[in-house]
This record gives structure tokens, sequence and C-alpha cells, in this order.
């Protein structure tokens, strides 16, 4: 077994260290940290506004693949520098760094809290990579027993813990992955070939293309918050004076890096928690391992170097089962399922023993971005500091001009561009209500397997419903899905999540 | 409170709609169990109860934008659509320019960031776009460079 696992890595690095792959790797990393660190941009509505463009392109799948996932990772790297600088999460699980990397930050540590924290993303993202490496074949082989009423109990597990963990009120999450799963059934059905649910609109016979929706949900959206808040948000943030690399805090906080990077990969591994569970936890246990004399919250670097070792182990973790069971665990493996799909690449336990090329290449060129963000990161810093300045009236006009391209070159058709305003209208109604956009994607990514499963399990026990619930796994799954949903409301009692620090 | 009970009364009746309308499916002379309606009729029915809970317990109030923002927001949708619109038949720079230079004028209101961000946008873009990238864009409408 580990001889299979050295010989698929020698397989994968072949692919990822080819002249032009590496190029790519690098191009990607680079992108990826200046989206991350512009404000206003993460990593989800990063590579959301990409996927079009790099469809359109032409790309091959290997080549796509590690480009997006390059700029995936990148973001996460780059997320990091405007929580710090700015006190402006890129995205929800880059809230917790705020915590204490801002005060650091204003304390005139800001070179160093960005450093640690780089450190503390390459030892949760390298570690949890190495776990990816480990745990995902395993996982492909228990998912090979996976029937259809497993897999109805495994997507129902995602919408339950995503919207458990998401959102402060059960309801609105369910309606929510509600609202994506009747947006995936509009279309021709496959199984009898008549079209469903269209209202006779001949472009709606393809359905909707998830591309429109994500692009529409997170990149349009945050537009009109811009334009609500006239760019208020995109404060002047603190200065970074010098840039040496702080060995000490890099030794004290080596123990909160793998215990947190250990936290955040379970968490991103459970389907539907992700990457914000994985940053929270790890924060929060730190913080009362260390106690009250830790201080966290005033800018200490325990407290910069958890959660970011959390939320980058946790994106990690979250691809064992986006690749491994095609469901996705954060709104970034969202999107990143969503350009596999995309790219004619079908997750799932097959895809490790019929495009072994595709998945080893995808874990070599993670491992070597890793490598190239890191050793990237200390001496480009103030390259990327400087995105910080630039303005919401550029970047938010630019961002919907990629996108409404990217999503017309996709189909060349002002439909499509239609609906993806609609999408950006909706969004922005419903972050008003707080109630989370992601379930919405993952409705639309997952609905037609969802009921696909559905109708084949039926088939299979002609028509009774109890085969659902026939099998252990099933079981299982049924229960961690209900806890995953119930649990949340006892625990909220318990468990506060923090605000973010205010100036 | 009340934003919610509005927002769960409109899903509630959009769900009814949806389940009204799933009800209309055709199903083919080959049908399974479940069947082209029965995944739809549930994920309608699950919805209208999510909607019916919003209804009846209501979070609090977000703090929705005053008039004049929401008037801007209207606008930036009007030139989103015409946008979506004149993309094609007017080409990509003079509708682009135009709509950048609006939504930037909306974010921070300053006449010669806007016509800068307009501009500047629109020709970096195509550059990036047709040149770097190679997309199939055109600059001009077609019935002018013939």
């Amino acid at each position: 077994m580990e001889i299979d696992i050295l010989s698929n890595l020698a397989l994968g690095f072949s692919i990822a260290l080819s002249p032009y792959t590496l190029f790519l790797a690098v191009v990607g990393c680079f992108l990826g940290t200046i989206i991350g660190a512009l404000p206003g941009l993460g990593p989800s509505n990063g590579v959301a506004i990409l996927i079009p463009i790099t469809f359109a392109l032409g790309l091959d799948a290997t080549s796509a693949l590690v480009l997006m996932t390059s700029v995936y990772y990148g973001a996460m790297y780059g997320g990091r520098i405007s929580s710090i600088l700015l006190n402006i999460p890129g995205d929800e699980p880059a809230l917790m760094t705020t915590l204490d990397g801002y005060p650091m930050a204003k304390a005139g540590r800001a070179g160093d809290a960005l450093v640690l924290s780089g450190v503390a993303s390459f030892v949760g993202a390298f570690l949890a990579t190495v776990g990816l490496m480990l745990l995902a074949p395993v996982l492909a082989r228990v998912a090979f027993m996976f029937g259809p009423a497993e897999y109805f109990a495994l997507y129902l597990l995602a919408f339950c813990t995503l919207g458990g963990m998401a959102s402060k009120n059960q309801a609105k999450a369910a309606l929510s992955s509600c609202i994506g799963l009747g947006i995936a059934m509009v279309g021709v059905d496959d199984s009898s070939g008549l079209p469903r649910l269209t209202g006779g609109n001949l472009h709606l016979y393809d359905g909707i293309d998830f591309l429109v929706a994500i692009v529409g949900l997170f990149a349009i959206t945050e537009v009109f918050f811009f334009i609500e808040s006239h760019g208020k948000d995109s404060s002047i943030g603190v200065k970074l004076e010098k840039l040496s690399i702080p060995w000490k805090d890099i030794w004290v906080t080596r123990w909160t890096m793998l215990r947190s990077t250990v936290i955040g990969f379970i968490a991103g591994v459970l389907p539907g928690a992700g990457a914000s569970l994985g940053s929270f936890l790890a924060y929060t246990i730190e913080k009362s391992i260390a106690g009250e004399k830790g201080k966290f919250g005033t800018g200490v670097p325990k407290g910069v170097a958890a959660p970011e070792a959390g939320n980058n182990a946790a994106a990690g973790g979250a691809l064992v089962p986006m690749l491994t069971l095609g469901v996705p665990g954060s709104g970034t493996t969202a999107v990143l399922l969503a350009l596999l799909v995309t790219l004619n690449i079908t997750p799932g336990p097959t895809l490790f023993t019929e495009n072994p090329d595709v998945v080893w290449g995808l874990i070599a060129t993670l491992l070597i971005a890793n490598v190239v963000l890191l050793l990237m990161n200390v001496p480009m810093m103030r390259i990327f500091v400087r995105v910080l300045q630039v303005p919401a009236w550029l970047l938010l006009p630019g961002v919907t001009m990629v996108s409404f391209v990217g999503i017309y070159s996709l189909s060349g058709s002002y439909f499509d561009l239609l609906l993806m305003v609609c999408f950006g209208i909706l969004g922005y109604v419903l972050r008003k209500l707080s109630i989370p956009t992601v379930p919405v994607i993952l409705g639309i990514l997952l609905g037609g397997h969802m009921e696909t499963s559905l109708r084949r399990a039926m088939v299979l026990s002609n028509g009774e419903w109890t085969y659902l619930f026939s099998s252990p796994i099933a079981i299982g799954l049924w229960t961690a899905a209900v806890l995953g949903f119930v649990a949340p409301l006892f625990l909220r009692k318990v468990i506060k999540k923090p605000e973010r620090v205010e100036d | 409170m009340s934003s919610d009970r509005i927002f769960g009364l409109i899903a509630a009746l959009v769900a009814l709609a949806y389940i009204a309308s799933a009800t209309q499916i055709k199903s083919g002379f080959m049908t399974d169990p479940v069947g082209p309606k029965g995944f739809p009729l549930l994920v309608g029915s699950v919805a209208a109860v999510c909607a019916m809970f919003m209804v009846f317990k209501p979070d609090d109030n977000p703090t929705w934008p005053g008039l004049r923002t929401l008037g801007s927001l209207l606008l930036s949708v009007v030139v989103l659509v015409c946008y979506a619109y004149a993309l094609k038949p007017l080409g990509f720079l003079v509708p682009t320019a135009l709509a950048a230079g609006i939504l930037s004028y909306q974010i921070s209101p300053g006449i010669k960031s806007s016509i800068g961000a307009g501009l500047g946008l629109s020709i970096t873009l195509f550059v990036i776009f047709k040149y770097a990238l190679g997309l199939g864009l055109f600059a001009f409408p077609k019935w002018l460079i013939g």
C-alpha cells in the first residue's frame, strides 16, 4: 500500500513537474495570491469568475485543474493579507485570522504577522495534502460500496451539515438548499427526455448552468454590497514597515500549528462542514488551551497561527470528500467541483482508478504549489501588499466586467447574462436576510445526482422506501445527517462565534 | 421581524407555484416508481415548510438601505441588464466603458475617477481578453467595421 502511494506520487510528479505545468502552477499561485489579497474577493468568488475564462481558453483538463487549484491555494494564502492589514476577511474562514492578526499589525508587527501566518498556512496546507494522499485512496475504496441509497443519504448529509454550520437558522439554511435543488430540476429530464419546469422557455431546456449561478451569487452580489456601502468598507488599514522572518514566533507556535492542522483537516473531511469550522475550532481550542494568560484577541502569535493552519488544513481536507465522493465540503470546494464538472471529470471513487493521472497530478501540484507559495510569499510580500490599495471603484466594476465576459464566452447568449444578474439580485436579498448562499450552489450542483440516486434506489427496491435505510452505511449517514442538522441548534447556545474586532 | 415574514410568504407562494407546475410534468411511458415529478414535489414541499417557519418564527430585521441607495442599486441593475443586451450588438468597448463607468460612480462618486475606470477597464480588459487570452470579442459593432 505504501508502495502504491509512492508509485502514484511518482506518476503525479511526472505530470506536475513538466515545465509547462510548473509554469501554470506558478502563474496560478501568483494570480491566486493577488485575488485573495484584493479586498472584497475571496477564494470562492475569485475562482468562480476565472472558471468560465479558463474554459474559454480551451486548456486541457489537467492544465486547467493545475491552474485553478493553484489559484485556489494562492487565494487561501492571499486572503490573510487583507485580513491582517485591513481587518477585512476575504471570506468567512478568514474572519478568525483578523481576531489576532489585525491587533498584531496595529501593534507594529504587521510583517511578523504576515510571515508567521504564511508559515502556518504552509504547515496546514502541506500536511493536509499529505493527509489527503493517505486518506483519499482509502475512502475511495469505501466509496465503491456505496449504492444509490447510500449516495442519496450522503447528499442529504452534505446539505444538513452545511446548512447546520453555515447559518444561525436551520429553516433558512434548508430553504436555501431547496432553492438550489429546485433550480437544478429545471430543464429536460434525463430519464423521460421531457422538459420540466421550463415554463416553455427554450433557453431553459438545457437547464440552468451552475457557472451562471455561481458567478451571479458570488461576484455580482458582492458588487451590489459594495454599491450599498459606497466602498466605505475599503479601509486604509495598517502600513507594513519592516519585513523579517520571526523565527522565535514560528518556533513558539509549532505545537499550535500542528494541533490546528489536525483539527482543521478533520473538520475539512466532514462533508459540508468545511474551512469555516476548521479555522473556528482551531482558534477556539487553542484559546482554551492557552487560557486567560494566553491573551488571545490582543494580537498574540498563537492566535494568528492557529486559524491559518486550521483554515488551510481544512481546505486540503475538504478535497477528500470532494474527490472521492463528489461531495464538496465548503463554498470553495463547491466551486472546484463545478470546475471538475465543467472539465468533464466526474469525481467519485472511479476517478482514482480510471483517471489516476488527474488525481495524482493534482496532488503533486498541490504539494508543489505550497512550496512555491511559501517561497513566493516572503520576498514578494511588498508586491502583494500594494494590491490592497486597489480602490473599490476600480476593482468591483472590473470584477463585473470579467464576470460578464466569462459567462458571455461560455454560450454567447444574452440570456445567461440576464440570468446571472438575477442570481446577483437573489444573492443580495438572501445575504441581507442572513440566508446562506452556498447551499443554493450545492443544490444546483448536486440536485441532478441526488434525484438520480433516489430514483435508482426506488427502481432497485420496486418503490419500497425503507430500502433507503437498509444498509449500515446508509443508516450511519442518515443519523449523521439528522445530528448535523439538529446539533447546531443546541451547540449554538454553548459556543458563540466571536465577532469581528472593531477599531 | 417583518422582512423575514414577507420573504417567507413570497417563498411559500413560489414553492406552491413550483409544486403546482411540478404536478403538470408529463411522464414518459416508461416510468420508475418515483417518476419525474417525485423529487420536484418533495423539494417544493420542504421549501414550503421552511418558508412557513420563516413566517412564524422570523429573525430580527436586517438594516435595509435608504431610498437613495436603493435607487442606485436599482439603477445598477438596469445598467447591468442593458449591458447584457448591448454586449453582442454594440461590441465590447463602448458598452463596457459606459457600464464600468456608471458602476464605478455608484461605488464612489467622482467624475474623473469613474471616467478613468470606465475607459481604463474597457481598453485594458479588451486587450487582455482579445490578445493575451484569445477570446472571440469584437471591439466595435460588426456593422460599423464591416
